[in-house]
């Protein structure tokens, strides 16, 4: 049984929130948000080395449901959530001292940032996919007022934005969700198990495949705002250039991964409702305009990827804004693991998990350097911010090794996935290989040409009074060089599996 | 029973105009009251459907939309429009009849769309998709159009307005447990909204969100 493990990674962010809503202007608040944190993802790697061994399982009236796939992706969420509240305690309280933020500020982004957290992990772990709806819109909701903490007119903007946007896909993924469960509820009955997700798995042969194309079409241009998503990516540079840097790393790091974990959901289902639907020979009105009848969501989400790859990496060499480029990266990153789900099959699947973790790691660990290397500029203009090696060789080499990895130099983990993706691609769908080889290169080109003066350009500001808590930054790069170097086979494997699970 | 089929389809309509008319509505106050008509409309409807499909848990959905949204998000965007001294703010730059051919536009592609869905449905939901995803995409419509944050906000909330509809008239209602989740969302949502009102107005001196249109790439 997985309801202690469970119970634990759930109730240990929401205690955390409740606690720091009632102390989070107390001086130990940081610490006890690194607490918080630190429990959760001990919870996570419990209930990851009990579904490991056990295989997927149900919990509490089969309300929740954990399996290798979402369970990686819990553990993965837990762990930079713990890491990124070890980064923010220095973080915040040196921009509480440069007068940039106030305690009841403060107070505010501690608690937020455990319900966050929670809102995600419910969102992974729950099995009824109204409550995946409810718990993404959780997670916009407390991440909205984190965006727009700095109270700056920019940063007001950007968060409006985020809110509407959001709140705009969301809506319609929601009508996605009300879709699914018009279908589902002709198999299953009223009441609550049409929208259990281990119910819809397991007679998702004989859903409507008329309506489950149009659910999903919803689902995707709904989850896919959150995911940043071309063309439904214009909030996401803005959100995470103007938030609080440690927000802009887990929500590039953790919340554009759930969004994913949501849509693979869904697209488990489409297929096999139009998996029956091909051999059936069961005619269909809607499918007449769309290519290959068991294709169809894997193709949407290709075409999907491939224009999220060119454009944000045509974006990228526009960038002026540190953050805004990563975060345009982070576009990118994530269009190329749509794409690769897209495809779909064994190696492309397994390719496109490892890719989340290793972009979720790099992503994040970058965002932590470049925190405090605009800490120490005071701006976030490239132009302004030079020679991060002589002020800081720890945040000069984060920064640098950061940016070789996010790249895919071959000794980091992100080569390896990359690599993988790209010689799928080569052999199903040739015809991407050039677009996505060029897309990469103007991407490498743009963001080493900007990041190199920044690190090695000469300068003539003064080294940093502090050593800069940087821990967390090699840790993450560590891990995936390691993951770049060697594999372990248990690793491997549960990668493997979790890649069966989404077929 | 036809005679239920009948009303439902009568509200439905109703539905529909009223967010037309939110659409051409260029008055603040007059807006907001509009939406509580609308969740009023919705009310009825629902409990409708839940008397004639003797679904009873859909009576506790008639009874939260009621609660929710005819008495407390309109009493709440009252209150918020009284302090934040824009009650009688009215919007000038909406170009009314183009939006209006728009809308039209609209609930035709809305209708195309759910064809092959409504053909499928039995019962009273025949058609009410195709309303129900027409008035999501005319609230959509009015978030893109208006520039004033309140008249965005509540284009938001309608939004919700037609997928309620959709998920009680098409589907008899989702389980109760993500009923309330999105109740409590939407709730937290307006009030997060409230929030933002204040620090807009605060930083730009008025809620016209055309001040907000700096962040670009250049």
């Amino acid at each position: 049984m997985i309801d202690l493990q469970l119970t634990a990674l759930l109730l240990s962010p929401l205690l955390g929130g409740l606690l720091l809503a009632a102390f989070g202007s107390r001086r130990w608040a940081a610490e006890l948000n690194s607490l918080m944190s630190f429990l959760t993802f001990a919870a996570a790697v419990a209930l990851t080395v009990r579904v490991v061994e056990a295989g997927p399982q149900v919990a509490f009236k089969e309300q929740f449901f954990i399996d290798q796939f979402n369970v990686f992706l819990v553990a993965l969420t837990a762990f930079i959530a713990f890491t990124t509240s070890l980064f923010s305690r220095p973080y915040m309280r040196i921009e509480q001292e440069h007068g940039k933020l106030s305690t009841p500020m403060l107070h505010l982004y501690y608690s937020m940032y455990q319900f966050f957290t929670l809102a995600m992990l419910v969102a992974l772990t729950t099995n009824n996919m109204g409550i995946i709806w409810v718990a993404m819109e959780a997670a916009t909701l407390t991440t909205v007022l984190l965006v727009s903490l700095y109270r700056t007119p920019a940063s007001l903007e950007a968060a409006w934005k985020y809110f509407i946007l959001c709140g705009v896909g969301i809506a319609l993924a929601l009508f996605g969700t009300i879709l699914l469960y018009f279908a589902a509820e002709r198999v299953l009955g009223q009441g609550g198990t049409a929208l259990l997700w281990t119910h819809l798995n397991q007679v998702k042969g004989e859903l409507e495949p008329t309506v489950l194309k149009l659910a999903f079409i919803f689902l995707l241009v709904g989850y896919g705002t959150k995911i940043g998503l071309v063309p439904l990516h214009s909030w996401l540079p803005d959100a995470h250039a103007e938030g609080p840097t440690p927000v802009s790393a887990v929500l590039s790091g953790l919340l554009l991964n759930v969004a994913l974990c949501a849509v693979m959901r869904c697209k488990v289902l489409v297929d096999g409702s139009l998996g029956t639907d091909s051999t059936g020979g069961t005619d269909f009105t809607v499918g007449a305009d769309f290519t290959g009848g068991t294709h169809f969501a894997g193709n949407l989400m290709m075409g999907f990827g491939l224009l999220s790859v060119v454009v944000a990496a045509l974006f990228l060499s526009r960038q002026k804004d540190i953050k805004r480029m990563f975060a345009y990266s982070s576009i990118e990153h994530m269009g190329l693991i749509t794409f690769a789900f897209g495809m779909g099959g064994k190696v492309a699947t397994f390719a496109a998990l490892l890719h989340m973790t290793m972009h979720s790691l790099t992503k994040s660990a970058i965002f932590f350097a470049v925190g405090h290397a605009v800490q120490k500029a005071g701006t976030q203009q490239m132009e302004n911010i030079r020679g991060m090696m002589q002020i800081s060789p720890t945040v000069g080499w984060g920064l640098m090794l950061g940016t070789f990895a996010i790249l895919g130099m071959p000794p980091f983990g992100v080569f390896a996935s990359e690599f993988l993706i790209i010689t799928t691609a080569m052999h199903d769908y040739p015809w991407t290989t050039p677009i996505l080889l060029v897309a990469l290169g103007i991407a490498f080109a743009s963001i080493f040409g900007k990041v190199q003066p920044i690190v090695f350009g000469e300068t003539n500001a003064r080294r940093l009074p502090h050593q800069p808590a940087l821990l967390p930054v090699f840790a993450h790069l560590l891990l995936v060089l390691i993951l770049g170097l060697y594999m372990p086979p248990y690793l491997a494997d549960w990668y493997r599996q979790a890649a069966a699970l989404l077929g | 029973m036809s005679y239920t089929i009948q009303f439902i389809n009568l509200l439905a309509a109703i539905l529909l105009l009223i967010v037309f008319a939110m659409l051409s509505q260029r008055r603040i106050l007059s807006l907001i009251n509009l939406f509580a008509w609308q969740g009023l409309v919705l009310t009825i409807s629902t409990f409708v459907v839940a008397y004639s499909t003797a679904q009873h848990h859909l009576y506790y959905s008639a009874a939260l939309t009621l609660l929710l949204k005819v008495l407390v998000l309109p009493w709440l965007l009252h209150r918020l429009i009284r302090k934040l001294n824009v009650r009688w703010d009215v919007e000038t730059l909406i170009n009314i009849p183009t939006t209006m051919l728009v809308g039209i536009a609209l609930v035709i592609f809305a209708f195309n769309l759910a064809a092959p869905i409504s053909q499928l449905a039995e019962g009273i939901t025949r058609g009410l998709i195709g309303i129900a995803l027409a008035s999501v995409l005319l609230s959509l419509l009015m978030m893109l159009t208006r520039r004033k944050a309140i008249s965005q906000v509540v284009g938001f909330l309608a939004m919700e307005n037609g997928l309620f509809f959709a998920a009680t008239s098409a589907t008899h209602g989702m389980p109760l447990v993500v009923e309330l989740g999105i109740a409590l969302d939407v709730l937290v949502a307006t009030f997060i909204f409230g929030i933002f009102f204040f620090q807009i107005r605060e930083t730009f001196d008025s809620l016209d969100i055309t001040h907000m249109e700096k962040l670009k790439d250049d």
